[in-house]
């Protein structure tokens, strides 16, 4: 059934958690501002009212605590869902999380089942600092255990919170504050998508071809996707036909669609929010290189955060942040092509 | 009780910490109108306030030296002006200029001034660690500087918090842990997220006094803090003081607060800490409404001036943004 319903990523977010706490009893929600607040980035929104304080839970602010208590109560058969609202905020309690959460599966030789979601918000480009702008996708990705989600649109978003909640593992489940089509903060036009009403579930490890292109293959992940599209638009004036890819899962991780497309278009770029060095985009990058150099008719290139913190003020800030005018000057760069 | 100099300081103090605030709440709505947009405006990003919270600072730092250290939450402001950080400098910050206390990297919630030992950090409960570093500095060296960590409501169920107060006990260190209990955690009141009712009493569990200040009383804090910094200064270890104070704001500026009972800033307003605290200091005769006054127009003209100076400073240069990484 198809509606045409638009909705926000945030919207989608809650519908999946909603349809999935009705449909079992052993779903429930936990963490910071959960409850009458819906979640600082909406995610929770209408929750408290359906379900009530039992299921909807409101935590203190102790990580260490709830985020352990999350992982006892999968163990104990539950499937919380635990939001912590700011990646940047996941120090504190990262043992539970990589010691605990990513661990006890493979501790007790595949016996035990650790069904949790754990959700934050990721990402900045409005101003606010080292502490509350980081992204963090690699940090979690390079860790065994944890399956990483970080989708760009409502749809994706629906569809992969349902896949993780059903997912017998812990899932990190990283959504960019910018696209969560907040009323209080910029959200890029393509976020907010049709979404149908029934529930449905989309596979973790497919990434997706968002524009298929013939010239050179853009590898993107959240928000980036949205500034790699916008790129592909500008890029297409000049006659250059840029395919874009959504990864949509860094773990599992679909480097089969990556390198296929470079295989088809011989160039390669990669963008992503998060710190530059030891990240994402040399991944994927050694991903096709390690299947065959010689698909690459030019050296690849990345885009990322030059490997500093988050600045506050907007101009170092937007100077740090790769977007669709870095992405289509990368392209040009990659084809040898003079800007327009 | 405290001297004419001290009524008149954390008087002046203050009315310079709410002068800021409400300042700031204008000037961020600035370029966010009609519609709201967090990223907006010369003042992008989250904003905390104070606004309410005043005494908490000024009955404390009134006791305080330039070498002393205050860490202070993510709502900051009034601890910094307290504590002596450059008001130019740090409204500089905020607004992300050249000029600002860290060129613009750090914002309003990573305020550092070494000059007076002032620190802060965006995330809960985190200035616990460094004021219990900064007191082992100072007994290390053999000087008699103390600490002051401020810490929320919210954040006195952290682990940093309660790890923070038992090492700074065991090792008897001279650190002051001020509790800011303005009774909510952004949305989630104290009687939902805290197991007791006065967090005071937590400090017999680390074998250091802890004291309940009712109601946003200045003086009672003021007497408080004075024996607890004395008694930091001559080796006799930490003391945890709760402040029931004021958050009349909501957790940022923006919060729809639709979680928040209606009425309640208002019943605090008509208890005004400040309005309380001049009446007090002008009735005991400590100070005239004149000097009161001269101390009011004082703290304005040197916020206005702060203002003014960020205003007209230059935004740093893209490219700085990749300075300082490293020492």
């Amino acid at each position: 059934m198809s509606s045409n319903r638009i909705m926000t990523v945030s919207r989608a977010m809650s519908e999946a958690i909603a349809q999935e706490m009705r449909a079992d009893p052993n779903v429930f929600v936990m963490g910071e501002d959960v409850g009458a607040y819906g979640g600082i980035f909406g995610a929770t929104s209408g929750l408290l009212g359906e379900f009530g304080e039992s299921r909807v839970r409101d935590t203190p602010i102790s990580e260490t605590a709830f985020i352990g208590a999350g992982v006892g109560a999968a163990m104990a058969g539950m499937r919380p869902i635990v939001e912590l609202m700011f990646v940047d905020f996941f120090g504190v309690c990262m043992d539970a999380i990589y010691n605990l959460a990513a661990k006890n599966v493979y501790f007790s030789g595949g016996n035990c089942k650790v069904p949790m979601v754990i959700m934050t918000g990721t990402g900045g480009g409005y101003s606010d600092a080292g502490q509350h702008s980081q992204t963090l996708h690699a940090t979690f990705a390079h860790l065994p255990g944890l399956k990483v989600v970080a989708p760009s649109n409502a749809y994706d978003a629906k569809g992969l919170m349902t896949t993780a909640i059903r997912d017998d593992g812990p899932v990190m489940f990283m959504f960019h504050k910018g696209l969560q089509g907040l009323a209080w903060m910029a959200s890029p036009e393509g976020a907010a998508t049709e979404l149908p009403e029934e529930s449905y579930v989309l596979p973790f490890g497919q990434a997706k071809i968002v524009r298929p292109g013939k010239d050179v293959t853009i590898v993107a992940i959240s928000m980036m996707v949205h500034h790699a599209m916008e790129a592909a638009k500008a890029l297409e004036k000049e006659g250059v036909d840029a395919e874009v890819i959504d990864l949509r899962t860094l773990v599992p991780l679909d480097r089969k669609t990556v390198i296929q497309s470079v295989k088809k278009t011989g160039r390669l770029i990669v963008v992503d929010e998060d710190y530059k060095s030891y990240g994402l985009t040399s991944e994927i990058i050694a991903s096709v290189v390690e299947e065959n150099p010689a698909y690459l008719k030019s050296p690849p290139r990345r885009l990322a955060v030059p490997d500093v913190p988050i600045p506050y003020s907007r101009p170092m800030e937007q100077y740090i942040l790769p977007d669709a005018v870095d992405i289509a000057a990368a392209v040009r760069a990659t084809l040898g092509k003079k800007a327009a | 009780m405290p001297s004419k100099s001290q009524f008149l300081w954390m008087y002046e103090t203050m009315e310079k910490a709410r002068y800021y605030e409400d300042t700031i709440a204008v000037a961020y709505m600035e370029g966010k109108q009609p519609k709201f947009d967090i990223g907006a405006g010369p003042l992008p990003g989250e904003m905390h306030l104070a606004a309410g919270q005043e005494p908490c600072a000024a009955g404390v730092c009134v006791h305080l030296r330039a070498d002393d250290t205050v860490t202070a939450t993510h709502r900051p402001h009034h601890a910094a002006i307290a504590k002596g950080v450059d008001l130019k400098k740090m409204t500089a910050e905020i607004f992300g200029k050249k000029t600002g206390l860290a060129g613009g990297r750090g914002g309003h919630m990573h305020l550092l001034d070494p000059a007076v030992n002032f620190a802060c950090s965006g995330i809960i409960a985190q200035g616990a660690g460094p004021a219990v570093g900064a007191a082992l500095a100072a007994k290390l060296r053999g000087t008699d500087a103390v600490a002051v960590s401020y810490v929320g409501d919210g954040a006195a169920n952290q682990g940093g918090f309660h790890e923070a107060l038992n090492l700074a006990s065991l090792w008897k260190l001279p650190v002051i842990f001020v509790i800011e209990d303005n009774s909510w955690g952004i949305s989630v009141p104290k009687a939902k997220s805290t197991a007791i009712k006065d967090n005071s009493l937590r400090a017999a569990g680390y074998a250091m006094p802890g004291f309940h200040i009712a109601d946003n009383d200045t003086l009672k804090l003021f007497d408080v803090a004075g024996e607890a910094v004395a008694r930091a200064r001559t080796g006799g270890g930490p003391t945890l003081i709760e402040v029931e104070t004021y958050r009349y704001y909501g957790h940022f500026q923006g919060d729809p607060e639709t979680y928040r009972p209606k009425g309640e800033v208002a019943a605090l307003k008509a208890k005004d800490p400040i309005a309380r605290f001049r009446k007090t200091m002008i009735e005991t005769k400590v100070a005239t409404a004149a000097e009161a006054d001269a101390a009011l127009a004082r703290a304005k003209a040197e916020v206005d001036e702060a203002f003014a100076f960020a205003r007209a400073a230059a935004y740093p240069a893209p490219e700085e943004a990749l300075a300082h990484v490293f020492a």
